[in-house]
């Protein structure tokens, strides 16, 4: 399968969650989508089109929050990323675990990094911070103040 | 039912110097779960990358793992520089190539050395090692340094190869081929190695595509699936090698793979020396607009991917850094389970978990008092082994 072939399969098969297709370059395409069709077209993508899981990035720019699924098509070498858009007040959206276990990870750390709830993550728990990081602070959010140094200094670290 | 017991390996793992912490639950012998918990070493690096300029960041990447510490600087900066859509020299893509596959021979012979340690057969970890020593030092002339190279930076390399040292380094790769040949023999056909290493800890294909593994644990299990090849960075694209591939998944293979690998290396290393074109190595970059940029390169354990986000001003406003272990480590769930307890150690090391050691021995000349090479230690050593032998009748 050619990468233009690839692109026409998901615009056909996706046309309402789609909401824009941006090639950067030859081999880095953008497709931004509608947040609740993630497993959906993941799944295609995944199962379907043969590609690899990367990594998926949480970035906070200011006005909401992004995720950015990052797929590796080896076969036709171009890096095809999912971007989804999710509202300040409501960071939430699905979890891609029943679809790839290597989502696993990355859903926990972005989940305490940056805040984002993954709805039916089977075990949603601290991967990198320590258990005495306070409840409800998220250091990769563009509002945080570096926390209480003095706390730091106080357990001896 | 038999009675469970939860065994700790770490925070301070007994063999491997980086913290991390094994669950292990067992019934007697055999492990029916494992957990793992990282975060140990957590350094906030994507977070301190944010407070750096681009230029800064490539060190601060650099400084991420002692062993990959030219993965990252080259994922990171082909992110760099796909922001700007600019194409390195070539000759500065030759030398990134050089110094990339360089690395990739002296982690896997360190890796290889650790296996050999894990299974009680310290005989391979000396021999391997000894080895490393040698690429060490081939980095030490081409970079000045043993580790952390510091070659990269977004546009092009710091620092040009001399052609005068060539010839020496050549030299000295060559040298080293019938001591790994042998050492691979003698780790292919040991009966000992076989016995712990085959059908153990096995990662079926179905798994190691679904948890996403790269590098040599995912080519073991016959997923054939290289960046190198598959999306050609550098001057791989030029060069003629061989992606390594096996079937069987278990320890011994990945193990097998990585000693080929480091075979295909030497060829690569070889022959980017013997092409290495004339003409400039760095392109000057400026200034970075605004936009986003992917890198991705074959770091000796896999994949190692790296995502940065510009808003045009001199510092990345987001970096993503995926190192390969995040992919492969969560792999031990389908691995270790099943198997005795006494091969969780090698199984946990069969993904070659990224760890730094650079420590490194000075001899000073001393007047009047015998210098011992290697082949002397060798002497002794089989000497001494001879000795033992004889005192204890065995012949």
């Amino acid at each position: 399968m050619t990468k233009t072939e690839v692109l026409h399969n998901l615009k056909e098969k996706f046309k309402a969650q789609i909401i824009d297709i941006i090639e950067r370059s030859t081999r880095r395409i953008y497709i931004e989508i509608n947040s609740c069709a993630i497993v959906e077209i993941a799944t295609y993508i995944f199962k379907n089109l043969g590609a690899r899981f990367s990594i998926a990035s949480g970035v906070d720019v200011y006005s909401h929050m992004e995720i950015l699924y990052h797929f590796t098509f080896e076969d036709i070498n171009v890096v095809i990323t999912l971007r989804v858009k999710l509202d300040k007040k409501k960071l939430e959206i699905d979890s891609l675990t029943s679809v790839f276990k290597a989502a696993d990870w990355i859903e926990r750390e972005i989940n305490e990094l940056l805040g984002i709830n993954f709805k039916g993550h089977p075990n949603l728990i601290r991967l990198l911070l320590p258990d005495d990081w306070p409840q409800g602070v998220y250091p990769l959010r563009r509002d945080y103040k570096e926390w209480d140094k003095n706390a730091i200094r106080d357990r001896g670290v | 039912m038999a009675k469970k017991t939860i065994v700790p390996i770490g925070p301070y793992h007994p063999l491997q110097e980086e913290p991390e912490f094994f669950t292990l639950t067992v019934e007697g012998e055999k492990i029916v779960d494992i957990d793992v918990r990282v975060g140990w070493n957590h350094r906030g690096i994507e977070k301190l990358s944010e407070s750096k300029s681009f230029d800064q960041s490539t060190f601060l990447v650099e400084r991420i793992c002692g062993i990959c510490s030219t993965s990252h600087p080259f994922a990171y900066t082909r992110a760099v520089e796909d922001i700007i859509s600019i194409e390195v020299p070539e000759r500065a893509k030759y030398i990134r190539t050089i110094i990339a596959e360089g690395e990739r021979i002296h982690s896997h012979l360190l890796w290889l050395g650790l296996a050999g340690h894990f299974l009680g057969y310290n005989t391979v970890y000396m021999w391997a090692w000894k080895l490393r020593e040698e690429i060490l030092d081939v980095m030490e002339i081409l970079s000045g340094n043993r580790n952390n190279y510091a070659m990269f930076k977004p546009g092009g390399v710091r620092r040009d190869i001399n052609p005068d040292d060539i010839p020496g380094v050549v030299k000295k790769i060559d040298s080293i081929i019938p001591t790994l040949v042998m050492l691979k023999k003698a780790v292919i056909d040991d009966p000992v190695l076989h016995a712990r290493t085959k059908g153990v800890g096995v990662l079926t294909k179905e798994d190691s595509i679904s948890y996403c593994a790269l590098g040599p644990t995912s080519r073991a299990s016959g997923v054939a699936r290289d960046i190198r090849k598959d999306c050609p960075y550098g001057v791989y694209d030029k060069l003629e090698w061989d992606m390594i591939v096996t079937q069987n998944g278990d320890v011994f293979d990945k193990l097998l793979v990585r000693v080929l690998e480091t075979f295909e290396s030497i060829k690569i290393v070889k022959q980017c020396l013997k092409d290495l074109p004339k003409g400039e190595i760095d392109a000057k970059i400026k200034n970075i607009p605004p936009g986003e940029g992917i890198g991705h390169i074959e770091a000796p354990r896999g994949e190692c991917f790296h995502y940065v986000l510009s808003d045009g001003t001199n510092r990345p406003a987001r970096h993503k850094v995926r190192a390969p272990t995040f992919m492969n480590l969560p792999t031990y769930k389908a691995t270790v389970i099943g198997e005795t307890i006494s091969d969780a150690t090698i199984i946990l090391a069969a993904i070659d978990p990224c760890y730094c050691c650079t420590e490194r021995v000075a001899v000073r000349t001393l007047k009047g008092k015998k210098i011992y090479d290697g082949q002397d230690l060798v002497k002794l050593s089989q000497e001494k082994t001879q000795k033992i032998k004889d005192k204890m009748g065995i012949k």
